[in-house]
């Protein structure tokens, strides 16, 4: 072998390994539907999606596979699932899906992590006609979108209706009489955190509110320690961040350090990781961030106890669990129709009420209207405080220094 | 005060980062792309032996320096160093060694998803620590107080012992190097496996108060390139220098003007090196 080869061969021995792994996981029984999946293993949003989307595919597979698989008109059939990794590039998300269908011809694929990723990709799902059942995608362009594309649909909420539940708390906070009117905001400079403080801006003034502090700073800045000391010096009420996770556990370990001393603090994505109690303990009793999960009810409860079994991992108290019902959607869906009909499954989502550990879930013009939007740690869980149209909010709590 | 010693931090943190791509690029001329996933691995082994087995960061520097130090060496000998002798050029040679590294830092990632795909956070030392009114995180001193030590470590041995100076006569010219009987294989292979262990160290501090993750690593290595080619290649106290110059520039323009600026202010300063001093800050003028 000359040297120069040694790296190639290195790299196609690192990749065939890789292959033989994935494809190993892959049961090769005769009589299979093959379910697709295609998201973030590397790149800036796999830390998320192993935690979200990765292991409620695992769980699902493992589950409809060990009761025997889905029960379809020609017999039960045991789920294949073929993944791969799109490294955070709708590029190759695209290409991936495009060989799902033509080279592997899956029968399903299970929708993309991210808004992003879940616009992007929608013309490619369209063009297939694969249904696709969008979780961990938030936007204000959801009547636009589910019109364009008749086999998408969307369960995790709207842009404004976030922003709108972190002004229905903040006014709750602020009408007892506990808490001024002076909130410091700062977002991440990226679609997602632009678009909600864009929204947030309007409507927090509208309810009375005085922005004594909004600044964006860029994804991966090392240091938050400048953003944590001017809004500090800026005496708020409140404190809200659009944010992204790395910088969710940075603005919150810079709060502790300086001390931020708010009635209210809240900050977007990842706040509901088990990860952020993990590494922040009791210090963030009462913070609030984007999502929650009534954890009390038994279904609830049942799925957080499979979830750690079957995967070794605590799901989020938030998209989890929403990742979880769409598979359970596509689950129901599928065997309702009884054969592996991509249209006919598309049509039966839209028609039909689905049992989940959510709830029922109903699609009104491909959308469901059911989702959290506030949660709040309480004593070591995340529970959802604000929510569109789910039961079960707990009290909110006030927030008192960081101990 | 607040922007002069929280800059101060930054730029301890900026210099962790490209002290070790300083080393592996001025000495041993291998522009490493996989810089940043080798930062990543300290601060992954920090994160599991802090988790799992309640080390100390500060304690597992001791563990994961001679480990790095190890590896690269491995890695110079095996994969690079093929590749350094039958360049012909230095041109070749960079082109090659960013080829190779690339990909290595390819299987970097692939080896930290395979151990651990989500979010390496912790919280060690994260409480506040005032110094002349700043309140500055401890964490961030600590890993300051590192930078300073590694640093001053690193000029001292460069300028003040034997090896120091055979390290330095390969920077200035390998060629010439070896005509004063200067071993200049085993020279260069001892600077990429030093960059490579400082590298890794700087990722297990750095862990300590920026959340990494698998894949975060060629945002490091673009900041250490951003750093080195500032600083001048080759130079110890360009890398430093730079990446305090950085660190001020950086926190002055988030406290003063906008945090959304801070990388437009970041890259404008290096456009005007390359400018005005296009060998950076202490780099020597080709003849």
């Amino acid at each position: 072998m000359k040297r120069r080869d040694f790296t190639k061969t290195l790299a196609a021995g690192v990749m065939a390994a890789s292959m033989a792994g994935f494809l190993a996981t892959a049961s090769w029984a005769a009589d299979t539907i093959k379910i697709g999946a295609v998201w973030p293993k590397t790149g800036p949003l796999a830390g998320g999606a192993t935690v979200t989307q990765g292991p409620n595919i695992e769980m699902w597979v493992k589950q409809v596979n060990a009761r025997g698989g889905l029960k379809l008109k020609d017999g039960q059939k045991k789920i294949e699932l073929i993944e791969y990794d799109d490294k955070t590039n709708p590029g190759e998300h695209i290409k991936a899906v495009q060989r799902l269908a033509t080279q592997d011809k899956v029968d399903f694929i299970i929708a993309p992590f991210g808004t992003g990723f879940n616009i992007a990709a929608a013309p490619i799902y369209a063009k297939y006609g694969y249904p696709q059942i969008a979780v961990s995608a938030i936007s204000d362009k959801i009547e636009e979108l589910t019109a364009r594309y008749p086999n998408l649909f969307f369960t995790l909420g709207t842009t404004t209706s976030f922003v709108e539940g972190v002004r229905d708390i903040l006014v709750d906070i602020r009408d007892s009489g506990k808490m001024g009117n002076k909130i410091a905001m700062v977002n991440v400079a990226d679609a997602f955190g632009i678009e909600l403080a864009d929204a947030a801006r309007p409507i927090f003034e509208k309810a009375g509110f005085e922005i004594v502090y909004d600044k964006s700073y860029p994804l991966g800045t090392p240091d938050l320690s400048p953003v944590m000391k001017g809004a500090k010096s800026a005496a708020p009420d409140a404190f809200v961040a659009w944010s992204y996770p790395p910088d969710t556990f940075g603005l919150t370990e810079q709060a502790i350090i300086e001390n931020l001393d708010v009635k209210a603090f809240y900050t977007a994505v990842a706040t509901c990781f088990p990860a952020y109690a993990g590494k922040f303990g009791s210090k963030i009793n009462y913070n609030l961030g984007a999502g929650g999960v009534n954890p009390d009810t038994p279904a609830m409860k049942a799925y957080f106890k499979a979830h750690k079994e079957l995967t070794g991992k605590e799901p989020d108290y938030w998209a989890s669990a929403n990742t979880y019902v769409s598979l359970q959607i596509l689950e129901q869906a599928i065997e309702g129709v009884g054969e592996s009909d991509k249209a006919a499954v598309t049509q039966y989502i839209k028609d039909n009420t689905f049992k989940t550990i959510m709830g029922d879930i109903k699609f009104e013009n491909q959308f469901s209207n059911r989702f959290w939007t506030v949660g709040q740690w309480q004593e070591g869980v995340f529970r959802g405080v604000k929510s569109v149209n789910v039961d079960g909010a707990a009290t909110i709590q006030q927030k008192t220094g960081w101990n | 005060m607040d922007i002069i010693i929280s800059g101060l931090l930054l730029g301890g943190t900026y210099a962790l980062i490209a002290m070790g791509l300083n080393l592996q690029y001025g000495v041993a001329r291998i522009m490493n792309l996989a810089n940043g996933e080798l930062l990543v691995l300290g601060g992954l082994a920090s994160f599991w032996l802090f988790v799992f087995a309640q080390i100390s960061p500060l304690l597992t520097i001791f563990i994961v320096a001679p480990f790095a130090f190890v590896g690269n060496w491995l890695i110079y000998r095996f994969l690079l160093r093929p590749l350094v002798s039958r360049a012909k050029t230095q041109g070749q040679l960079e082109v090659d060694s960013i080829l190779a590294t690339f990909g290595m830092s390819f299987i970097f990632v692939g080896i930290m998803v395979m151990i651990r795909g989500e979010y390496f956070t912790y919280s060690f030392l994260a409480a506040p620590f005032e110094i002349l009114g700043s309140t500055v995180a401890q964490n961030r001193l600590a890993a300051f107080g590192m930078a300073v030590v590694i640093g001053l470590a690193l000029y001292l041995w460069l300028n003040h012992s034997r090896a120091g100076m055979a390290v330095r006569a390969v920077s200035v010219s390998p060629d010439t190097a070896k005509l004063v009987g200067i071993n200049v294989a085993r020279v260069s292979a001892l600077a990429f496996a030093l960059g490579g262990a400082v590298t890794a160290v700087g990722g297990t501090l750095i862990s300590t108060f920026i959340t990494l993750d698998a894949s975060v690593g060629v945002i490091f290595t673009m900041k250490a390139l951003i750093i080195v080619i500032m600083g001048g290649v080759g130079d110890i106290r360009g890398a430093i220098i730079a990446a305090v110059i950085l660190g001020l520039v950086e926190t002055a323009v988030a406290t003063l003007i906008d945090p959304g600026l801070t990388l437009a202010s970041a890259y404008l300063i290096f456009l005007l090196v390359l400018l005005f001093r296009p060998q950076g800050l202490f780099g020597k003028r080709p003849t």
